[in-house]
């Protein structure tokens, strides 16, 4: 079973959850005022939400902002630790990844480029 | 390892002792090496463990101007494709980490003033054989689609290439070791060794070590080096500072540099001067430099330096200032007062030579100095005249020059 | 003592008589980093000794790891119900925050530590606010500077540490606490250390079923460190009912607690979703034919901790051995108007973690922590706490057999255990530096904090038993750091947090904004 909350009436501190919504990737996620964007996430089922260099899934890790796992963009803004994000009712999470680039000269290199007679003189 | 080389050959004498294991050092033991020389090298540190562990690995024709280090420069880019090709028949996986991109540098201009001293300063490059050509702004956008748009003029140098500088020392440190130099890391000279007026040698923290030739290649430290010797030569550290920026998926193409480094007069000032640099790395990261400070050996990352190199960034690149910057380092460029390598034998001590005070372009101009050593040793001439880079001019070892300093910077 | 004005009304709120008379008070600005149990104890005492404090913590609310707060936002109505020592956390926190010498800085990233050539006090370069936020620059200059960053979970990596569903031991404690949120239904703890106890009990409390708590270390072995000359721990009688404590959940929820037993593999279908259990020897090695396999949610981990010391490194403090920051009797460190306290200076917890805060804050106010005689001897027990910690729980060499070459080392950037052999067989075991060129191992984003420790002790392994000669200086095997710690190269970190472009910009050409 994926990360859960403690249901609020199981729980000994005294919840009173005001609820909240984040928008992931253009899909609306519940959450509530007060967790992490790290926790929003975790809750909606998602155990990773980055894929490394080499391929690996990357989620929560070290919880705390030591191990850069969990970072994505927020509102625009890349390599956020979502673990030391408080998340806002409105907040936009857009997932990174560094899976291996199928073409990492995507712009055009102007050695390659057509046309260059002038370079290649 | 158990058999003590290094014992046995410091009491026979190596041909040549080179004191210094970065990038010029490493390309020097291969190069002579290479010719059947025994060689030894001595650093004090751990191999391209000084500045050639904290530059950008540029190997560059863009940012000099005609005279004889552009000549060098053009000398040493046509070289080092053909020596990492010879390291590659035996060093295939130390050659892989040299990471060699022969990407191609592009200069912006953003302001008119600097658009015509760029203008002027590229019609003198392409005199002295540099290939270079105008960007318009189309050609200029497809090249760098991430770059501003507000340029007012852009050059292209097609022959500007970048290296992993560790990766690059490593190969030929590994190629000179393969081919019988020995290497002592965590040995520092002490004092020189002279008989009958000629150095034979020095005195390091590992014991004597003899040599028929010794060669100063200690970087910012050529300077101590050389009064320790008793040859002292007027070579000075000049603080740089990059930031690395967290990885980014491809955003910048070619190596990119602002103008401003043409229009600048005061190069030789001693307070902290910037110019953008910006290139990708295939970690993902980005490179940005470039800094320069005359500050003794004070190696603390300055704030100030930090934010003079964001602002030129962003300056080329708007859309980066929200990109997170997760490490910086720093080191020293060997520097001299008249912006000119000193490289070859010292008219004050027989037995002593120079291979130094590269500034910023330690990277590119290794092998090309690497071969000119080799051709002078042997008494022959070369493409390049080695002469240009005597030691024995004023602003290396004469009181200080009355002459006027070129006004040029290196990256 | 009676007087009048905020400085005596201060005094008279805190617990205790004032220690010095007012003519010998000197009116030191020190600054704190590090809002957790020793922070905030240094904090307290430079105040009590007539300091002005400047106090500077990332987090949101004051407490550290060991205290740290559920956000406000949760608004719950009993937030200190979640562990141990909170109460007293809460009022040591509000006194803080509402003390006139005071300035408390939440959410305060500091990204450097600023040295000046003719010495003195270094400068705290800081943004206020959450990242990704217009966050405020400062740059704080004080006459002393207390370092109490604190620790976080080491682990030692095993085949699928990297799946999702495998978290620190402290995720899964700051998960459950602070955000009420459970990593699994079904968890099994482990690693060494007393330290996995708090987390099963918060797993437990809130639902989940801890499968086990597994501790590497021999039974045998940790009751010898602990049960030793007993007096040496007579102050520590605090943490003796914690541990009771905790017995007593274990007993209450039906949770094993097994010695000599670790998790050292997991595997699943793009997360975690079983665990192989072993038995392990006394070097940790696991004992063959005593797998088994174990149906779980989550798995949490931690091997002891590695102490976050990169800022009073920055600021010219000198390592251990072990890689903690090196401190006299008086907590402090090897350079200028430096101290340190709390976890960066050894694995303690928290109670030491405040006993050595109170000595650093007394010392670094210009008073003298010997003068409070109760409080020297609570010190000398903490430092017998620390030692029995480390002696009671050290990570055996055996663990390096549970990772394969395929094992993912450096979890940014992908490197494998076997990439990483294969670069210092290459090399002949050169220099940290160079296996991180070779393999990018270090270089990413958390730049070395996880993987570094790792790092080192495969590579003392590979150093042990090298590979081809080579020509190049071959480093003794003493310059090697011991088992399971980071070297201090890799904890030179110039910028200490990460910084935008934009804000580096802003900085004006006197550095400062």
């Amino acid at each position: 079973m994926s990360p859960s909350m403690i249901p609020p009436d199981e729980d000994g501190v005294g919840r009173a959850d005001r609820p909240l919504t984040v928008v992931v990737d253009g899909v609306e996620v519940p959450g509530v005022h007060g967790q992490t964007l790290a926790s929003v996430l975790l809750c909606d089922d998602r155990s990773h939400w980055r894929i490394a260099p080499t391929g690996g899934a990357r989620g929560v890790f070290c919880g705390i902002g030591i191990c850069f796992d969990c970072v994505a963009t927020v509102n625009g803004i890349p390599d956020i630790r979502l673990c030391r994000r408080p998340a806002r009712d409105g907040d936009t999470v857009t997932l990174q990844s560094r899976a291996p680039q199928e073409d990492r000269t995507a712009g055009l290199s102007l050695v390659q480029a057509p046309g260059t007679s002038e370079a290649e003189a | 390892m158990t058999l003590d080389t290094a014992g046995t050959s410091s009491a026979r004498g190596t041909d040549v002792l080179i004191i210094g294991g970065g990038v010029i050092g490493c390309a020097i033991a291969d190069r002579l090496a290479l010719t059947g020389a025994s060689v030894r090298l001595c650093e004090a540190g751990d191999a391209a463990s000084g500045t050639t562990a904290h530059g950008e690995g540029n190997v560059l024709v863009s940012d000099k101007g005609p005279g004889p280090e552009l000549a060098l420069a053009q000398f040493s880019r046509r070289l080092w494709p053909e020596v990492l090709a010879r390291l590659a028949e035996r060093l295939p996986e130390e050659v892989a980490v040299v990471e060699w991109e022969p990407k191609g540098g592009i200069v912006v201009a953003t302001t008119e003033a600097g658009a015509q001293a760029l203008a002027d300063f590229a019609r003198g490059q392409r005199a002295a054989g540099v290939r270079c050509e105008s960007l318009d702004a189309d050609r200029l956008a497809t090249a760098e689609p991430a770059l501003t748009r507000e340029v007012a003029a852009s050059v292209y140098y097609p022959d500007d290439a970048q290296v992993q500088p560790i990766g690059a020392a490593g190969a030929l440190l590994a190629a000179a070791a393969g081919a019988g130099a020995v290497v002592e890391t965590r040995c520092a000279v002490i004092e020189p060794l002279v008989s009958a007026g000629r150095l034979i040698g020095v005195r390091t923290t590992r014991g004597p070590r003899y040599a028929d030739i010794v060669i100063n290649a200690a970087g910012p430290w050529s300077g101590p080096v050389s009064d320790l010797l008793g040859a002292p030569i007027a070579v000075k550290p000049r603080r740089g500072d990059v930031l690395i920026t967290a990885p980014l998926p491809p955003t910048v193409f070619h190596k990119v540099y602002d103008a401003d480094y043409v229009g600048a007069v005061g190069s030789s000032d001693a307070a902290l001067q910037s110019s953008a640099v910006v290139e990708s790395t295939r970690g993902g990261p980005l490179l940005l430099g470039s800094s320069r400070r005359q500050c003794g050996f004070d190696d603390r990352i300055r704030p100030d330096s930090l934010a003079a190199i964001a602002r030129k960034a962003l300056r080329l690149y708007p859309v980066l200032a929200d990109v997170a910057v997760m490490r910086a380092y720093g080191g020293f460029r060997p520097y001299v007062d008249d912006h000119l390598p000193v490289i070859g034998p010292d008219p004050r001590l027989p037995g002593l030579w120079h291979a130094t005070g590269h500034e910023g372009a330690g990277i590119g101009l290794s092998v090309g100095t690497a071969q000119l050593v080799a051709s002078a040793l042997a008494g022959e001439t070369d493409e390049v005249d080695i002469t240009a880079f005597a030691v024995d001019r004023p602003a290396v070892i004469g009181a200080r020059s009355n002459q006027p300093t070129t006004a040029k910077a290196s990256r | 003592m009676s007087g009048s004005g905020p400085e005596a009304a201060a005094e008279r709120n805190h617990a205790g008589p004032p220690l010095m008379p007012h003519r010998h008070r000197m009116n030191r600005h020190v600054v704190v980093i590090g809002g957790g149990p020793a922070g905030t104890a240094a904090a307290e005492a430079a105040l009590r000794h007539g300091a002005t404090v400047t106090l500077i913590d990332s987090n949101e609310a004051l407490g550290g790891q060991y205290n740290r707060r559920i956000p406000a936002a949760y608004g719950v109505r009993r937030p200190l119900d979640i562990g141990h020592g909170y109460r007293a956390a809460a009022r040591r926190a509000r006194g803080l925050v509402e003390h006139p010498r005071c300035e408390y800085l939440p959410w305060a990233a500091v990204y450097q530590i600023e040295r000046h050539l003719d010495g003195g006090c270094p400068a705290v370069r800081l943004l206020v606010g959450v990242e990704g936020d217009q966050r405020t620059h400062r740059v704080v200059q004080g006459d002393a500077l207390i370092v109490a960053t604190g620790a976080y979970d080491r682990v030692c990596p095993f085949p699928g540490w990297d799946l999702p569903g495998v978290y620190t031991a402290g995720a899964a404690q700051t998960l459950a606490k602070t955000q009420r949120v459970l990593i699994g239904r079904s968890v099994l703890l482990s690693g060494t250390g007393p330290f996995l106890l708090p987390v099963a009990q918060s797993l437990a409390a809130g639902g989940a079923r801890v499968i086990a708590v597994l501790e590497a270390n021999p039974r045998g072995e940790i009751l010898r460190h602990w049960a030793a000359r007993p007096w040496q721990l007579r102050h520590s009688a605090g943490k003796a009912k914690e541990l009771f404590e905790y017995a007593g959940c274990l007993a209450r929820y039906r949770i094993p607690l097994r010695t000599s037993a670790a998790v050292v593999a997991v595997a699943g279908e793009g997360r975690v979703q079983e665990a192989t259990v072993a038995r392990l020897d006394e070097n940790w090695t696991p004992i063959p034919g005593s797998h088994t396999t174990v149906v779980v949610d989550a798995v949490a981990v931690s091997h002891g901790f590695t102490p976050q010391h990169e800022l009073a490194v920055a600021a010219g403090a000198a390592l251990t051995a072990q890689g903690f920051v090196r401190v006299d009797e008086n907590q402090r460190t090897t350079a200028e108007s430096v101290w340190a306290a709390g976890e960066i200076t050894g694995i303690g917890g928290a109670q030491v973690a405040a006993v050595e805060g109170a000595v650093a804050g007394i010392a670094a106010a210009g008073g003298d922590p010997a003068a409070d005689r109760a409080l020297r001897a609570r010190h000398r027990t903490a430092e017998q706490f620390v030692a029995r910690l480390a002696a009671a729980h050290p990570i055996h060499p055996g663990v390096l057999t549970w990772s394969q070459a395929d094992t993912v080392v450096c979890r940014c950037e992908g490197t494998t255990r076997g990439d990483l052999t294969a670069a210092w067989a290459r090399t002949a075991g050169e220099s940290y530096r160079s296996t991180k060129l070779a393999t990018r191992a270090g270089l990413g984003p958390c730049q070395g904090r996880i993987c570094a420790a790792n790092i080192d002790a495969l590579r003392a392994q590979a150093a042990a038993h090298p590979g081809p000669a080579s020509t190049d200086d071959r480093r003794g095997a003493s310059d090697y750091t011991p088992m399971g710690l980071a070297a201090a190269s890799a904890a030179w970190r110039p910028l200490a947090a990460p910084i935008r472009l934009r804000e580096l910009a802003d900085l004006d050409s006197e550095g400062q904004s």
